[in-house]
């Protein structure tokens, strides 16, 4: 773990787990409110997002991509509370219709128009980059008080550790508001609670949290983190809090063992390649949540079917 | 009775709507209308509880008595209508309403303890970011000692009975230090053992003064448990003092004629 590490995989680590942290937290809520597929949503519909941002702007500037993403998720989820309310249709059904047709009116757009030039296709879409956002200046540890190589490191690793704390922050603030919304949504409101305003805003802010790892990882990821750790803490604890903290801590462990694992996995097998760090990562992370599945001390549902009424 | 009941006052000049004085009652709804898809589930329903009183909603099924409840709250839209509570506005009054929801209107696979639901029912003086300090603490316990629930406070809420959720559903309206509890359907599935508890529960609450509606299908109890009755289907059927309006004409006006005779006669009715 010397120099090469720090200018190689250091970033890339990071950045992973700041990615997996943030969308892993707001997933918790996600699924115990059975909107897990909103991740899934948003991380799809952020592909038309980003071409209709590089045919408006010309560029592949990250702060256009950003925006377009951004905007495309907000019409999403509009569009899904939209066809929810007007079709009385339940809401899996709304949000899967929503993005599959917008992301494949992304890929329409995408073939149709000028971009095989430009570094923007479908694979990027998916896998993102990570492996490419290497720090140059960072030639050993000491390099992380150079203030000079430190202004060189990648623009994604500063952004995202910005979203996570973002996320977290949200997350603590909101902490009393998103439970009892979540486990008893008539309660709340008799409380005065601005229910669909927590509701909105957990939505952004997952969005906020895809948009983000989306740019720097690519989607496989954030569909990913939104699900497995949060499903795998659940299994681990009968308390919120713990939950919330299973989650981020399986994130982080999934985003450091399948970067690892992929960059040296194959050499430590006799191989002489590397494989996908995001599909890596996902894949961790969905072991992570077999074997939660299979060894997780609160893995099985409790209690009596509550039907009537 | 007389000063409990609304008074009707004349506004004085310019020819301004009359306007009731509904201060006295804990929870005043009027032409109240909810419409789930074309089919109205209340309509145009007036009511008036009486303060210090417990009342019973009663009606079969689809009726609308849940609705009415959730739509006075603010739970489910209304198309039409009026809530004072005291008087005053809802949105003014909040925190002197208590509500327990139907027992099944929640997934109780969520994860969360018992004593944690009971502190949900602080959310108002806790507000975002105030901690949870030993004294909440104590008063969950206490709140939970009062329903018989005290040993359970650090159980997951899955691992209850119908009976045992139900009162610590009970339990987290009593930390709201409310002056109106409206239960819906509270003892619907649950041990005998529960009922009585809650019974017990209720009564205390009015000895103290409070109020309490609750949605209520068992007939049989109805003159045992409660002073006042609400009767609904789809419209008000009628409201009052139990001694007085429940009686066979009554109930076969809400039912529809669909109760049987035998079923009436074993009622004990006014």
């Amino acid at each position: 773990m010397g120099a090469e590490f720090v200018t190689l995989s250091l970033t890339p680590i990071l950045i992973g787990v700041f990615a997996a942290i943030a969308c892993a937290l707001p997933g918790n809520f996600l699924i115990l409110r059975r909107q897990a597929l909103i991740g899934d949503a948003i991380s799809h519909v952020v592909l038309p997002g980003i071409v209709v941002a590089f045919l408006v702007t010309g560029t592949t500037a990250s702060l256009a991509m950003m925006v377009g993403a951004a905007v495309a998720a907000v019409v999403a989820v509009v569009l899904i509370e939209a066809i929810k309310r007007l079709g009385r249709i339940e809401p899996g059904a709304a949000m899967g219709v929503t993005f599959t047709s917008l992301f494949a009116g992304g890929v329409l757009l995408l073939e149709q128009t000028d971009t095989s030039a430009v570094h923007l296709d479908v694979q990027h879409a998916l896998m993102g980059n990570l492996e490419s956002l290497i720090w140059f200046s960072g030639e050993g540890w000491g390099s992380l008080l150079d203030p000079v190589a430190l202004a060189d490191l990648p623009v994604e690793l500063p952004r995202m550790a910005v979203v996570c704390a973002l996320v977290i922050v949200f997350t603590i603030v909101l902490w009393r508001p998103l439970a009892i919304t979540t486990f008893d949504e008539g309660f709340a409101r008799t409380l005065g609670m601005p229910v669909n305003l927590i509701g909105f805003t957990l939505v952004v802010m997952a969005a906020i949290a895809a948009v983000a790892a989306f740019d720097a990882v690519g989607s496989i990821i954030v569909i990913a983190m939104f699900i497995c750790p949060p499903a795998a803490a659940r299994l681990m604890t009968n308390r919120l809090s713990h939950q919330v903290l299973w989650s981020a801590a399986f994130a982080a462990l999934s985003a450091v063992l399948g970067y690892v694992a992929a960059g040296y996995g194959p050499i430590w097998l006799g191989g002489d390649y590397a494989v996908s760090a995001a599909g890596m990562i996902a894949a961790v992370s969905g072991i992570v949540l077999g074997l939660a599945v299979l060894f997780g001390p609160h893995r099985a549902r409790v209690g009596e079917a509550v039907g009537e009424g | 009775m007389a000063k409990t009941m609304p008074r009707v006052q004349l506004a004085a000049a310019g020819g301004e709507a009359v306007r009731e004085d509904l201060s006295a009652s804990p929870l005043a709804v009027r032409g109240l209308t909810v419409s789930y898809g074309n089919k109205p589930a209340v309509f145009s329903i007036d009511a008036t509880f009486r303060a210090e009183a417990m009342t019973a909603i009663i009606g079969p099924n689809g009726a609308g008595k849940s609705t009415l409840l959730k739509a006075a709250l603010g739970i489910v839209p209304r198309l039409s209508g009026r809530v004072t509570v005291f008087g005053e506005a809802l949105d003014k009054a909040r925190g002197r309403i208590a509500y327990v929801p139907q027992r099944a209107s929640v997934d109780w696979d969520f994860p969360t303890r018992v004593v944690d639901v009971v502190i949900m029912g602080m959310q108002r003086e806790l507000g975002l970011l105030r901690l949870v300090r030993p004294a909440h603490r104590k008063r969950a316990f206490e709140c939970l000692e009062r329903v018989g629930m005290v040993d359970f406070a650090d159980r997951q809420i899955g691992q209850l009975s119908g009976g045992q959720q139900q009162r610590v559903f009970l339990a987290r309206a009593l930390a709201q230090n409310a002056d109106i509890y409206l239960l819906d359907e509270p003892f619907a599935g649950v041990d005998a053992a529960t009922e009585k508890a809650i019974i017990d529960v209720l009564k205390a609450l009015k000895a103290d003064g409070r109020s309490v509606v609750c949605v209520h299908h068992d007939l049989a109890t109805v003159a045992d448990y409660f002073d006042d009755a609400f009767f609904i289907n789809v419209r008000k059927i009628a409201e009052g003092r139990i001694a007085s309006i429940f009686n066979a004409e009554t109930l076969q006006a809400t039912y529809g004629g669909r109760l049987a005779s035998t079923h009436i006669d074993q009622l004990r009715l006014a």
